[in-house]
């Protein structure tokens, strides 16, 4: 049934559809919604026997989740930015345990300095922490990778990371479908676990590992997120065929058969790259996209098989890694290895600066006509960033960089225009 | 594609404004987005929240910055917000004042666009008197359906419908009711005035 919903409720729905048993998470912007809608859900009793733990920070949210997965429960949480990086350590451990929680990433920029908005900093920075990261790029799909995530997760017994824009989808009221429980229930059984702490069958979990067998237990890590590659699309068809909608997968194109251009990017973004590539398809330009919507396991054959017959390839991405440029460049960069393409970073819409269509169409001219650098900064304001190296190279004290840029811009607080 | 900026202050129902305008369009069958600016937002400060409404999927996720349709929730913000930047030269406008756009130091501003498509409704008034407090943004989308008929009052009452209930929904579906009479009246005056 379609309903016209916020893209946090709409999550929490699919979440409460998917019947968990214990829901732990604390709050922090742009994930509240969610977790709020399920609390509700939870204290009107429509989810018994669910149980909802508030919990002290993020790192006992994820600690609790690791309690009640590990004791055979359906496990649920929800985190962004700075909370994510809070819980760290457990998330390595809930992986390195191969225990099936899901979690929602409602994506958000790190400090300092402080940000609220969106970008991709907090997911990437857990890139290589075991857990499979899904993205969505609108809100149906941030609906039903829930649901997908709970089958996937409980069936290879490894954690899922679902990654959403933060305000961009999380305050988003659109038309999302929201599936019947009993279409739900057809698809995700009921927990199997492979391992659980049963008093009546004792076992323990979490034993220390030497160097006798610690290369081991991550490898077999690894050969599960390399068997996800197989599911994950598998998944996603078996998902369309019951709910008749294509969301999910490991990537998907968007009029790139003959493109001799194509853009990768992931998340909410490809809504207006999608528009954009249809603007300058009008005016004859030969562009395309593909989306990746697995980011780990890396889709490496399928983003090879999407590219090789472009000439160009530009990576538009909302994270950056300090000192070398691309993050998700870079595992393109190794999906094309061998092939003569040229290829292009485009970092944009750090801290939440709005990523236009106007300033894509002109980006994406520059690209065809090869005058975009390796690397670009969408929208990059110079003549702030020259002021303060003017500032640096004049006096020691320069003081604060933050305080400085948003003095010189006459701001009194922050704000996306 | 329609695409429509209210415009108002922390704790007037911005959000919720955008919210049921996308509503109304979503039970008339259409596909509609609306979303806030995001921001730390503050009872008292300047808030902006969108929606687009369109026949087929909305999938442009950039902030609204050439409106088809400007609302604005609250006067003060006139002379402090440049409310106006990028408004399209055919667009509405609809600013909750008692007062007219001439009264409001507006008229060189509507001067620029089309004089049927700018109206000025007293939304705080009506809202008092509904609802006991002032919140116009329901209010707005009525006067809004009268403007433009881009949505219809019906729809708007649906919408209020979804997200309020018992006295509130009541009192929103009044208020809204009576804005749209109200603007309705004032399209009538305008064009007698340009009939003569």
């Amino acid at each position: 049934m379609f309903r016209q919903i916020e893209g946090s409720r709409a999550v929490a729905e699919a979440v409460a559809l998917a019947r968990p048993e214990v829901i732990c998470a604390y709050p922090i912007s742009p994930q509240t919604h969610i977790v709020e809608a399920l609390a509700e859900l939870v204290q009107a009793g429509s989810l018994a026997p669910c149980e909802f733990i508030n919990v002290e920070s993020e790192f006992a949210a994820m600690s609790v989740a690791i309690g009640a997965s590990a004791a055979g429960g359906r496990a649920y949480t929800a985190t962004a930015s700075q909370g994510l990086l809070f819980m760290a350590e457990a998330v390595y451990n809930a992986s390195g345990l191969g225990l099936p929680i899901v979690m929602t990433v409602a994506n958000r920029a790190i400090g300092a300095p402080i940000n609220i908005w969106n970008d991709h900093s907090d997911s990437m920075s857990q890139r290589d922490c075991g857990w499979i990261q899904l993205f969505a790029a609108h809100n149906q799909e941030a609906a039903d990778l829930h649901i997908q995530a709970f089958r996937l997760a409980e069936e290879l017994s490894m954690p899922v990371m679902v990654c959403m824009d933060g305000f961009i989808l999380t305050h988003a009221v659109e038309r999302v479908a929201m599936p019947a429980q009993a279409e739900v229930d057809a698809f995700l059984p009921p927990y199997e676990p492979r391992q659980v702490l049963d008093p009546d069958d004792p076992v323990s979990i979490g034993a220390m590992v030497g160097p006798e067998a610690f290369m081991e237990v991550r490898y077999l890590a690894h050969a599960k997120q390399t068997l996800a590659l197989e599911r994950i699309p598998q998944i996603a068809e078996e998902f369309a065929a019951r709910f008749g909608r294509t969301t999910g997968g490991l990537v998907r194109t968007y009029r790139t058969e003959d493109a001799e251009t194509v853009v990768v990017a992931l998340g909410s973004v490809l809504g207006t790259l999608k528009d954009t590539v249809d603007e300058l398809r009008e005016a004859g330009l030969k562009v395309g996209v593909l989306g990746i919507h697995s980011y780990r396991p890396f889709p490496l054959a399928a983003v090879r098989a999407a590219l090789q017959g472009a000439r160009r390839v530009v990576v538009l991405e909302k994270s950056f890694s300090v000192g070398l440029g691309g993050v998700v460049s870079t595992d393109v960069r190794l999906a094309l290895s061998g092939l003569q393409l040229h290829g292009c970073t485009v970092v944009a819409g750090l801290g939440g600066r709005a990523i236009t269509k106007a300033s894509l169409a002109r980006m994406l001219r520059d690209a065809v006509a090869d005058r975009l650098g390796a690397l670009t900064f969408l929208d990059l304001d110079q003549r702030m960033v020259e002021r303060q190296l003017q500032r640096e190279a004049e006096i020691r004290r320069s003081g604060p960089v933050a305080e400085n840029l948003l003095r010189d811009l006459g701001t009194v607080a922050s704000k996306v225009h | 594609m329609l695409q429509v900026r209210i415009h108002g202050r922390g704790g007037q129902g911005v959000v919720t404004a955008a919210e049921l305008l996308s509503v109304a369009a979503f039970e008339e069958g259409r596909h509609a987005q609306a979303f806030p600016s995001f921001g730390s937002e503050r009872t008292g400060a300047p808030v902006v929240a969108f929606c687009r409404i369109d026949t087929r999927e909305i999938r442009l996720r950039e902030p609204i910055v050439e409106p088809d349709v400007l609302i604005v929730q609250d006067p003060t913000l006139l002379h402090q917000v440049d409310v106006f930047q990028g408004l399209r030269r055919e667009g509405y406008v609809l600013i909750n004042s008692r007062r007219g756009f001439d009264e409001l130091g507006l008229g060189d501003v509507a001067r620029r666009f089309r004089r049927e498509r700018l109206v000025t409704v007293p939304a705080t008034e009506i809202a008092l008197r509904h609802l006991g407090r002032p919140l116009p943004g329901a209010v707005l989308l009525g006067g809004f359906a009268a403007l433009s008929g881009l949505v219809t009052l019906a729809g708007v009452v649906d919408a209020i419908g979804h997200r309020f209930e018992g006295r509130v929904a009541a009192g929103n579906v009044a208020a809204a009711t009576e804005a749209f009479d109200f603007v309705g009246r004032e399209l009538q005056a305008l064009a007698d005035v340009q009939a003569d």
